[in-house]
Parts: structure tokens; C-alpha cells; sequence
């Protein structure tokens, strides 16, 4: 089981916990406000963006340049942007925090 | 097997120069071919914009037969936000469990009816109906006036002649005038009525803003859902083991949706008009000339893609942009899925194989490129 904490636009924190699956679809059936997840998690709606707590970056690892490349011009993008798609839920990620984004 | 496939022309002059160009009634137009310069130019709305003389970001251009602005597409930021903002909850609607039922139950009943037949032409007989009945839904109005836009055929603005026919124009805008006046003797729960009630900024919305919503969203979803539609009955009847495998694997059914969006990219291209000289990819382009954001060169750009030409129906990352990018991505992008993701499962669970009889494809000419876009007419018979 990981426990995952995400931190809304309105200041709002929801701490959710799974085993499998992405954190974006987590968040979905969730209805976190601010993660749509439009297309379903292939990398293609930026509709799942979160900022990962800057002392939690070990945990998740880095983006991978087609994640980077579809937030180079999202102004609200910064050096701890990920789509949350492209997080797998595991152990791993127990005690993950994450802000949701600002979508412009 | 390549019957249902489509070719992409654009390999040769997106990976040589990384543009493209075309005429269109003389008001030429510059293709940017390239998946990372398309989203550059259309993030990029200040150099590119959307809010030139209306129906001028458009190919072939509406100039000469629309003055009605379409709304939220043919404005720039910041207006553009408070139109967006109105509009968006509305078209997540296909989102809600009982939209997603009804949906089901006219696919089905289309599916069951083409099983029914000896042969089908696709096209006019399946696309044509479960896009315009589906179109009721997102419209929130009666399932009998899909016959309305049913009897007006296959293409709003094309005729036999000519891709541009205001005659034919004419009779929608004319329908969504008549539409409007009945709203707002009658208001009901429909779109027409709930634009009318809208605010921006303490403002009523006007007719003429309301018409320029309905229009976009009869003509943006029209052409783009029916070859979404058909393609993929074209694709499943050369491709019987891949309805087989979504059958046995529902799960793939979200990367497979993608995936044929990616592939078929409906919407070829959109305009942009350059507000100033400037550059795309080392290339000159002049203030008040036109650029074309190509999504179908786009999401095939190998650079990006692996296996770019195949459809690989479980793909797992698939930075498509068949919906368009940033500040206009498509708003009826939600209904669209879900009318694949429920029209791939029936098929799956009702359909075991379909025969190709007899198509005759839709060919885009532009400029030097010839792009496949769909059929005009496609015969076929389903097997349970
Ligand atoms: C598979 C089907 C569809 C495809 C591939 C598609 C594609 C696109 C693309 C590429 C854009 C961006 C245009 C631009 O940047 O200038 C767009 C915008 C738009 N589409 Fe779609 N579309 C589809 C279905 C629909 C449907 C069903 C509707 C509504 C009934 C719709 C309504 C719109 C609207 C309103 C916009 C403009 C949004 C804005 O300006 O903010 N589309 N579409
Ligand atoms: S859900 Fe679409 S990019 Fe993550």
C-alpha cells in the first residue's frame, strides 16, 4: 500500500491510498479537482499535471523527455512538473506528496 | 491488407524542410508539418492567431461564405477564456454515467441494425446516424431531430461540386437561427437555452454569439466523428484479429481509442493568420499570411513516434495531437472518446469479423499533398 497526498489549487489536501494503477487514475477515481486525465493516461493531455514535492523527487524519479517536452510550454511548468499518468502506484511511492497544478 | 490503411504524404517535406505549402483561393497557406513546431506555433497565439476575419483560419477558407464568428474558436486570448470557461462543464457532460448509458443504447441499437442488414454502406447508414444521434445528447435536445440533420447528408459545407458551397452553408446557419428563436420563445434545459442565459462578465451573451457556439459545434463535430467512425469499421475489417483481442482484452480499449485518433488524425489541419514577420523552422512568414498547424503530419513525425505508420492499438505512450494543443484543444474531445471507447466495445462484444465489399476514399488535395482522410462511401457487411 502507498499513501498518496494531493495538495489542491484551493489549498486542500486528500490523501488517497492504492497499490496499483497511476496516480492520475487514483486521482480520477477520486475525483481530485484539477486532474482530468482526458486521455486516459497516454501521454497526450497534460490534463494530470503536478508539481512533486521538491524533498520527494527521489520517490518518483525523473520525467522523461516526452513528459518534459509537453510541459516545456506549459507556463505553469517548473524543474518538479510531472504528469501523473506516468506514475506507477508501489511501495515506493508511500508518503508522496503532490501539489496539483494550475492550469493557465 | 492495406485497404484501410492510410498513407502519410508529408514524410518527405516534414523530415527535408519541415513545412509545407498550399494554395487555397489565393490566400496561400504555409504547413508546419513537424510534431514539436505544430505545438510551438499553436501555444505561440500571439504570432499566430486565431481571431483573423472569420472563417479565414480555416481550410479551404470560409471567408467568402460565413461572417458569423465561430465562438471559442476564432478568438484570441484573454477574451477567449471567459467563452471557454462558459462552455467546458457542458461538454464534460459525456462524462456523467447516464450520458454514457444513452450513448450506449443508440450504438448498440445501430450495430444491431447493421447486423440485421445484408450490407451496409457505412458512411450514409452507420456514421452519419450514430454521430448526428449522439450529437442530441451533447446538445441535451429531443432524438428525433437527429433526423433533421440526418436528411441534410454527409457534408455541411461540401457539395458534389465543390468543397465550399454557400448554399449549403446556408441551410445550417439558417436551421440555427430558427433554433435560437424557438429557445428563447420556449427556453428548455437544451444548449441553445442555457447559452442564452449565459453571462460573461455581467454581459447577456447575443444571438449572434450563440449562433457562432452552435455552429462550431455542428460543423467541428460533424466530418471529424463520422471518419473517426468509419475508418475504424474500414480498420476492423481488415484487422479481424485486433476486435478479437479488445473482446479479450477490454482493458486496451483506452490506448486503442488513442491510438486510431492518433492514426486517422480526422482534422487534417487548422489556420493560423501571423500577426508580425517572423520565423517557423527557419522560414519566413509574413504578417498577415497564413500558416497551417498540420496535426495529421504531426502524429506521424518518427522523431517522436515509434512504428509511426502502424497501428499499434495497445501503445502505451502517445503524445498525439489529433485534438489540437494548448489554448483551442478540442472541446467536443470528450464526447469524441466517448463515442469510441462504447462504439469499440459493442463492436467487440457483437461483431466477430466484417467484409470489405466496395469503398471509394476521400481524398484531400493539398497543394502538392494528397492526404487520405476517410471515404466517401464504404460497403460492407457485418458478422455477429
Ligand atoms: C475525433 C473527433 C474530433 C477531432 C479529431 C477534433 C479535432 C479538433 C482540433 C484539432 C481542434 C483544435 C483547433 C485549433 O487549434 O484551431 C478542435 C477544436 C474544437 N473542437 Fe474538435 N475535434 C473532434 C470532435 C469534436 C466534436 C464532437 C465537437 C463538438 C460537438 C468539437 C468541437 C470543437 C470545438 C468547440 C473546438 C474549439 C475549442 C476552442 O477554440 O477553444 N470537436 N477540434
Ligand atoms: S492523463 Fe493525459 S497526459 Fe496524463
Amino acid at each position: 500500500m502507498a499513501k498518496i497526498t494531493f495538495i489542491t489549487t484551493e489549498k486542500e489536501e486528500i490523501t488517497l491510498e492504492a497499490s496499483t494503477g497511476s496516480v492520475m487514475q487514483l486521482a480520477v477515481d477520486n475525483n481530485v479537482p484539477g486532474i482530468d486525465g482526458d486521455c486516459g493516461g497516454v501521454c497526450s493531455c497534460a490534463t494530470c499535471h503536478v508539481h512533486v514535492a521538491p524533498e520527494h523527487t527521489a520517490k518518483t524519479g525523473e520525467a522523461s523527455e516526452i513528459e518534459t517536452d509537453m510541459l516545456e510550454l506549459d507556463d505553469n511548468a517548473n524543474e518538479y512538473s510531472r504528469l501523473c499518468c506516468q506514475l506507477e502506484i508501489s511501495e515506493a511511492l508511500d508518503g508522496l506528496v503532490l501539489q496539483v497544478a494550475e492550469s493557465d | 491488407m492495406n485497404k484501410s490503411a492510410h498513407p502519410d504524404p508529408f514524410k518527405k517535406a516534414r523530415t527535408e524542410t519541415g513545412m509545407g505549402k498550399m494554395d487555397d483561393q489565393n490566400d496561400p497557406v504555409k504547413m508546419v508539418l513537424g510534431l514539436k513546431d505544430v505545438r510551438k506555433c499553436a501555444h505561440n497565439w500571439k504570432a499566430f492567431q486565431s481571431g483573423a476575419e472569420p472563417g479565414r483560419i480555416v481550410i479551404p477558407s470560409e471567408v467568402n461564405i460565413r461572417d458569423t464568428r465561430q465562438i471559442p474558436f476564432e478568438v484570441d486570448p484573454p477574451e477567449h477564456k471567459g467563452y471557454r470557461n462558459l462552455i467546458e462543464p457542458w461538454f464534460k457532460r459525456p462524462l456523467e454515467k447516464e450520458y454514457q448509458e444513452k450513448l450506449k443504447a443508440i450504438i448498440s441499437t445501430i450495430i444491431d441494425e447493421a447486423l440485421a442488414k445484408d450490407t451496409v454502406e457505412v458512411f450514409g447508414n452507420f456514421s452519419l446516424q450514430l454521430q448526428s444521434r449522439a450529437l442530441t445528447l451533447l446538445l441535451n435536445i429531443p432524438f428525433e431531430e437527429s433526423e433533421t440533420w440526418i436528411g441534410w447528408g454527409a457534408h455541411v459545407f461540401r457539395s458534389e461540386e465543390s468543397d465550399l458551397d454557400a448554399d449549403k452553408a446556408n441551410i445550417l446557419y439558417n436551421y440555427i437561427d430558427q433554433e435560437i428563436e424557438k429557445a428563447i420563445a420556449n427556453p428548455g434545459e437544451d444548449l441553445y437555452s442555457v447559452l442564452l442565459n449565459s453571462e460573461i462578465d455581467g454581459k447577456k451573451l447575443t444571438k449572434e454569439e450563440v449562433k457562432g457556439v452552435m455552429i462550431l459545434t455542428f460543423a467541428g463535430g460533424r466530418d471529424t466523428v463520422i471518419n473517426s467512425i468509419t475508418n475504424s469499421i474500414a480498420y476492423f475489417s481488415e484487422h479481424p484479429a485486433s476486435l478479437k483481442w479488445l473482446k479479450e482484452n477490454p482493458e486496451i480499449t483506452n490506448t486503442a481509442v488513442e491510438e486510431l485518433i492518433r492514426y486517422f488524425s480526422p482534422l487534417t489541419q487548422m489556420g493560423r493568420v501571423a500577426t508580425k514577420d517572423t520565423m517557423v523552422c527557419e522560414h519566413a512568414i509574413k504578417a498577415d499570411t497564413r500558416i497551417s498547424l498540420c496535426w495529421a503530419s504531426a502524429n506521424r513525425d518518427e522523431r517522436v513516434f515509434e512504428n509511426p505508420n502502424e497501428i499499434v492499438l495497445d501503445r502505451k505512450i502517445n503524445p498525439h495531437i489529433a485534438f489540437g494543443f494548448g489554448t483551442h484543444n478540442c472541446l467536443g474531445a470528450t464526447h469524441a472518446r466517448q463515442i469510441m471507447h462504447i462504439l469499440l466495445t459493442t463492436l467487440a462484444q457483437k461483431v466477430s469479423s466484417i467484409d470489405l465489399i466496395d469503398f471509394k476514399e476521400n481524398i484531400e488535395e493539398l497543394g502538392d499533398f494528397k492526404r487520405k482522410v476517410g471515404y466517401d462511401s464504404i460497403t460492407v457487411k457485418f458478422n455477429a
